[in-house]
């Protein structure tokens, strides 16, 4: 095989990928001294896979259950808050730790500021400050928390607010049930709903 | 009214997509060890700058603002009174002897006119197609083309002198 001019130019050119992964990491320490993000996130661990969690200078603003792909986060945040989204996990340490101690069963409450920018105005607002009250443990249902809204009849409205809601874990959407006790619907899907209500000792084992 | 843009990625998708190519680019153009420093100037100037990016070439655009920042540095180096940048060290691939013939070929790059060491750099330790690196060069594909191919006859020339001493 003849090695061409183009080949050694290119070999001499190539050097370990770690370069960039290196430069990268500094690049995002630097934008975030000079206050140049809007988004920090990070990974975090639990029992049932890895997940996203985002933080604004104001709060936690949004969670990705382990079954939601990062990027589709990523692009909720960029249209929803800003693109100046960035990976920064020493910036949800306390969010990261919070998290941690929940799924091993050692936390009931979480103890973090929200920001509640990618939550619309209006019913679907009320709906989940009122699900944020939810404690530990207990359960409700759409209609119970329609009605905690202001609006009884208003179940099916409720539930759709339930469904997007951007703070999962933290705003408690998986305490909510049908009014039959069974489970309903769950956007980290219907088992993870179950795992989680089994680990506040809300439905036996 | 203005009209709408499209809101662009998240910049950490940004930064992932980008960062091989312009780190690959800067070192081609600066140095490996000037390289890191150069980065850090053009992805914070991209961050400042990202709102108002045209969503169409992104990676021209960001190689745009490397070649800048690159074309700074050794402006900046220039007026100092020390010699050129110190070259790299060899680097070992695959657990292979390392090979010095990377040293030489990098001076010999250093040593192009900057629209041709930008463009064979884009070519080479980017791998950037000629559309795009015509639009991060503001010219003509057919003027990358030459650019590329002009820095090629140099190097070559060069290649084949140096393989042929023994």
């Amino acid at each position: 095989m003849t090695r061409t001019a183009g080949d050694t130019i290119r070999t001499s050119l190539a050097r370990p990928a770690g370069d960039a992964a290196t430069a990268a990491r500094r690049f995002a320490e630097r934008a975030s001294a000079e206050g140049l993000i809007d988004v920090a996130y990070a990974t975090y661990e639990s029992p049932v896979g890895t997940g996203t969690v985002a933080a604004t200078k104001r709060g936690v603003v949004a969670i990705g259950l382990p079954n939601r792909p990062v990027e589709d986060v990523l692009d909720e945040l960029a249209h929803g808050i800003s693109p100046r989204v960035l990976e920064l996990p020493g910036r949800l340490d306390d969010a990261r730790r919070e998290l941690d101690e929940y799924f091993a069963g050692a936390r009931r409450e979480f103890d973090l500021p929200l920001d509640w920018r990618l939550v619309g105005p209006g019913f679907g607002s009320r709906v989940l400050r009122a699900t944020a009250k939810l404690p530990f443990g207990i359960t409700s249902t759409y209609a119970q928390i329609a009605a905690a809204a202001g609006n009884p009849r208003a179940y099916r409205a409720a539930g759709s607010a339930l469904g997007r809601n951007p703070i999962p874990l933290i705003v408690p959407c998986h305490r909510v049930l049908l009014s039959g006790g069974k489970i309903g619907h769950y956007g980290g899907g219907p088992e993870l709903k179950e795992y989680l209500l089994r680990l506040e000792g809300a439905i036996g084992n | 009214m203005i009209a709408p843009m499209s809101t662009p990625l998240a910049f950490q998708a940004f930064l992932d997509e980008h960062r091989e190519p312009v780190h690959a680019f800067l070192r081609a153009m600066v140095g490996p060890s000037d390289a890191d420093d150069c980065f850090q100037e053009t992805f914070i100037a991209a961050l400042r700058a990202y709102r108002r990016m045209d969503g169409r070439h992104p990676r021209a655009w960001v190689m745009t603002i490397a070649k800048r920042k690159a074309i700074d540095h050794h402006r900046a180096r220039a007026r100092r009174p020390e010699p050129r940048a110190e070259l790299p060290e060899p680097v070992e691939r695959n657990g292979s002897a390392p090979d010095d013939s990377g040293e030489w070929i990098r001076a010999a790059i250093a040593a192009l006119p900057d629209a041709q060491r930008a463009a064979i750099a884009l070519r080479y330790a980017a791998d950037l197609p000629y559309r795009e690196i015509a639009a991060a060069l503001g010219c003509s594909e057919q003027a990358a083309r030459r650019r590329v191919s002009d820095a090629h006859r140099t190097l070559r020339t060069k290649i084949e002198t140096e393989e042929a001493t023994p």
